[in-house]
């Protein structure tokens, strides 16, 4: 009994989709890193998009996007684009590619991925410094990436 | 009233949410006398990537700046103080301190923290300042050696780092030692952890750009070891390259490894020409 549910964690914790979601390792990208259908099939809720965006140990964004419509977060970054217009400049389906894996559409950026899980040299325990063991937990998961698409087709200009 | 109001909120959103973030023009000169070079030309081997070099001093408020202009206001003097107790104190079964083999510290380092990491023929390695500070301890005083990034490590590199201030930083990256340069080097350019980031991500692509609420410098060891006044303690060059492995959410290498061995000397490279100027002062 108490094994089987410690298995279940475990391969949730491997990255493993929930019923109905796309795991990490089923993403289809088409040929410009877009990702056509939702992760999950549930509405993204732009409101918790925007809290994961500015939150320092979920999405983070704003480390190095400048956004706007967060002015109430501090400290936003310079290495990336600043996002005021994101949602006019991609579509929900390119988005999606973006923060699920920017390599896709930009090769060799820095932007990490988001929604990856394996394939990393070095490959550490969050930010222990420890040694992690692929695959690793995604850093996003399927409906915090919806939401934080939902946010993002908020900003226009 | 309504549209100096609605006037007053359009200039808060407009006004920009980061830092004006170029690395500043200022000199450094330490205790009115010692004039630091800050800004070089890059050495040879980074004609392709970089103009010039800048010590990561530049990248820092003017009040932590202004902490590493005169001894009396660097926190790390307390340290090097104590270091230079450690100097003279007999340890080990050989009975001796430091100073029974190197007689004055200011006459017998100057010159010594410039050129480390440097080759040394006997071990046949690439020798850190650490890793020869360790050698002298076992076998020398037959004492125990210190952590690699502990206090006393930390202490005694900056008393030695001390006496080259102001000299210019120069490792020798051919010759014996262009293996482990070539290893440091392929290092630096490697995207480690879930982030996938490399040094050069930050500290070549990035420099002058925030990053959240940091300065991104050039990542220069010339500085080290530096007092922090987030831990309030002095810093060493391993200690440093471990947190930011870890902030790519990678496995990090240990303190002493040949990887990090390898990397200090190909950071240190890429920071020759400017002056030795630790132990500096950071946020
Ligand atoms: C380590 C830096 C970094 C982080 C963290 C980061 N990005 Fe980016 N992002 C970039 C860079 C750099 C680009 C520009 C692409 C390029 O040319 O490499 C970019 C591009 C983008 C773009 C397209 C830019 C445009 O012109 O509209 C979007 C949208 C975006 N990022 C969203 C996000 C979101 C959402 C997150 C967090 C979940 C995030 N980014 C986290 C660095 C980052
Ligand atoms: C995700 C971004 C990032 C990566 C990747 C990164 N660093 Fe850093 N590093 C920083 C930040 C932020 C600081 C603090 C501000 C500064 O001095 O740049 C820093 C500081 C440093 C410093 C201190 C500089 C000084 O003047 O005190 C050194 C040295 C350094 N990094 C070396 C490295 C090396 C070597 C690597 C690769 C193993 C590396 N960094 C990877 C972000 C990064």
């Amino acid at each position: 009994m108490k094994l089987t549910s410690l298995t279940l964690a475990a391969s949730l914790i491997g990255g493993a989709a929930l019923a109905g979601e796309v795991a990490p390792k089923e993403v289809a990208y088409n040929e410009d890193g877009a990702i056509e259908a939702s992760l999950t099939g549930v509405a993204g809720d732009a409101a918790n998009g925007a809290l994961i965006v500015g939150n320092k140990s979920k999405g983070n964004c704003v480390a190095c996007h400048e956004i706007t419509a967060l002015a109430d977060v501090p400290f936003h970054g310079e290495v990336g684009p600043m996002l005021d217009g994101a949602g006019e400049r991609w579509s929900e389906a390119e988005l999606r590619g973006l923060i699920a894996n920017a390599k896709m559409t930009f090769e060799g950026t820095v932007m990490p991925a988001f929604y990856k899980v394996d394939g990393f040299i070095r490959p550490g325990d969050a930010y222990t410094g420890k040694a992690g063991q692929e695959p690793l937990p995604p850093i996003l998961t399927a409906q915090e990436i919806e939401d934080v698409v939902a946010f993002l087709a908020t900003l226009k200009e | 009233m309504k549209f100096k109001a609605m006037t007053a909120i359009a200039a808060l959103v407009a006004a920009p949410l980061s830092a004006v973030a170029d690395p500043d023009d200022d000199t450094l000169v330490v205790n009115e006398e010692i004039e630091m070079v800050t800004k070089a030309a890059a050495p040879d081997h980074l004609s392709d990537t970089l103009d010039e070099v800048m010590s990561g001093w530049h990248f820092r408020s003017d009040e932590t700046q202004s902490l590493q202009m005169d001894d009396f206001d660097n926190p790390a003097m307390v340290f090097v103080d104590q270091a230079l107790e450690k100097w003279e104190e007999v340890e080990g079964a050989a009975g001796k301190s430091c100073a029974s083999c190197h007689d004055d510290v200011e006459e017998s380092m100057k010159g010594v923290r410039a050129v480390y990491p440097k080759w040394n023929d006997e071990k046949e390695a690439v020798y850190t300042m650490a890793m020869q500070i360790n050698d002298c301890r076992e076998t020398g005083m037959q004492a125990e050696k210190w952590k690699y990034t502990g206090g006393n490590m930390a202490a005694m590199e900056a008393l030695i780092s001390v006496q080259s201030r102001g000299m210019p930083v120069n490792v020798a990256i051919d010759g014996p030692a262009e293996a482990a340069w070539e290893m440091g080097k392929e290092l630096y350019y490697t995207r480690t952890g879930q982030l996938e980031l490399s040094c050069a991500n930050c500290h070549e692509d990035n420099y002058g750009n925030m990053i959240r609420a940091d300065h991104l410098s050039q990542g220069q060891i010339n500085g080290f070891p530096t007092y922090r006044l987030k831990n309030a303690k002095i810093n060493t060059v391993h200690a440093r390259f471990k947190g930011c492995v870890r902030d790519t959410r990678a496995e990090t290498y240990s303190p002493g490894s040949d990887e990090f061995v390898a990397l200090e000397l190909y950071v240190a490279s890429r920071g020759n020409g400017l002056s030795v100027e630790g132990p500096s002062v950071r946020n």
